[in-house]
């Protein structure tokens, strides 16, 4: 049957690319494929990368391109690394990056434990829970803005009314205190349903004859949770948190239109900090670093975190 | 011990990988600590080096 169809195709390409294509060997017909791609791969990922790595030993400005440039050397990776400003920006990225995975594994595991429980109404609460993520973070930076006002903001008179606070007594995006921790409750909002369905994945492929064996020699729920679900899940919640890292080191649109990198500067995390130099200090060749350090730093965290996932997946 | 001083001696795969992985996490949270900034200055030397090790050691047999 299959072979007939092969033949039927044979037979349908035209006369004269059969006679074009007919003395190519069959790598020369995979490449002719892979070609396109690669070259694609090529010219938009390793081109920028490697060009990128050459700015950054310049002192080029992209608004004055008819200026001489100089190789400086690695003058703009001392600079940026005595620079208090980027070590600012860099305390702010970690603080970001470590409280929104914590609340996000946290709750996104605690969400997909409950929705795996056969109630009804399951799936109809899913779809409510994944809402957020499928919002644009313009979209959802903006109406934050909005529930944060003091004046009219629905956060505040919650808080408010959960503390017995003034609703107008605090502001949540103009307080050094509190910035930093208004971006986190929005991501965490937003992202908690990408870390649950991750995690949802993995709960429901764990057969249940282990939870059904471990019912037969009397483990109690505590015991089936701690020594079956958990890890059997871990890959997963790895995964999930390798991606929502890598995002959220490099995380720009959601804290730019919810604080701009402010007040002051508690808020500007690294990727607003390079934006800032690239395209409003106009530092090309210096931001181009900090864009290298920043790669490093990613790509070193995610190849131990790779590591340490294969080596999950092979328990 | 001292099997991870032998597979140091004999270029195994396991330590160096060990070694490369705990020169990254120092670098990353030297980048990132928030006490002293020489400890920031010398953060990405730290960092490239581990990762630069990491992708040379993960070549090396098991």
């Amino acid at each position: 049957m299959s072979e007939k169809t092969v033949d039927r195709v044979a037979r349908a390409t035209p006369v004269r690319i059969a006679r074009k294509i007919r003395g190519f060997s069959d790598r020369t017909i995979a490449w002719i494929f892979v070609g396109p791609t690669i070259f694609l791969l090529l010219a938009i990922n390793i081109f920028p990368l490697i060009w990128t790595v050459n700015l950054s030993f310049t002192d080029f400005k992209a608004n004055r391109i008819n200026r001489a440039v100089e190789y400086v050397g690695t003058r703009n990776y001392e600079r940026i690394l005595n620079d208090p400003d980027v070590w600012l920006s860099m305390q702010a990225t970690a603080h970001f990056l470590f409280w929104t995975i914590f609340f996000q594994v946290l709750i996104g595991f605690t969400l997909a434990w409950l929705i795996n429980k056969k109630f009804r109404g399951n799936d109809l609460w899913t779809t409510i829970i994944v809402l957020p993520m499928m919002l644009s973070p313009a979209v959802v930076g903006n109406f934050w803005t909005f529930l944060y006002q003091p004046q009219i903001g629905l956060f505040n008179y919650v808080v408010a009314f959960l503390t017995g606070k003034d609703p107008s007594s605090f502001e949540m995006l103009g307080s050094v205190d509190l910035a930093p921790w208004s971006i986190v409750i929005v991501d965490t909002w937003m992202w908690t349903p990408f870390v649950m369905l991750i995690c949802l994945a993995g709960m429901r492929s764990i057969p249940d004859y282990i939870y059904e064996a471990a019912e037969i020699d009397r483990a109690s729920k505590l015991r089936q949770f701690f020594t079956i679900t958990i890890p059997m899940v871990l890959p997963f919640l790895m995964l999930a948190v390798l991606f929502r890292g890598i995002e959220n080191f490099k995380m720009f649109d959601l804290v730019v239109q919810l604080t701009g990198g402010g007040p002051g500067s508690t808020t500007e995390l690294a990727s607003i900090h390079l934006k800032r130099e690239a395209f409003e200090k106009w530092r090309t060749g210096y931001s181009s670093a900090i864009a290298i350090i920043l790669f490093v730093t990613v790509f070193g965290l995610a190849s131990i975190y790779v590591k340490a996932l294969n080596k999950v997946k092979e328990r | 011990m001292s099997n991870f001083i032998k597979g140091i001696l004999g270029f195994r795969r396991g330590p160096w990988e060990l070694v490369a992985t705990i020169l990254i996490a120092v670098g990353v949270v030297m980048l990132m600590q928030p006490f002293v900034l020489w400890a920031f200055t010398y953060s990405f030397i730290t960092t490239l080096v581990g990762t630069v090790m990491f992708i040379i050691v993960s070549h090396f047999r098991e």
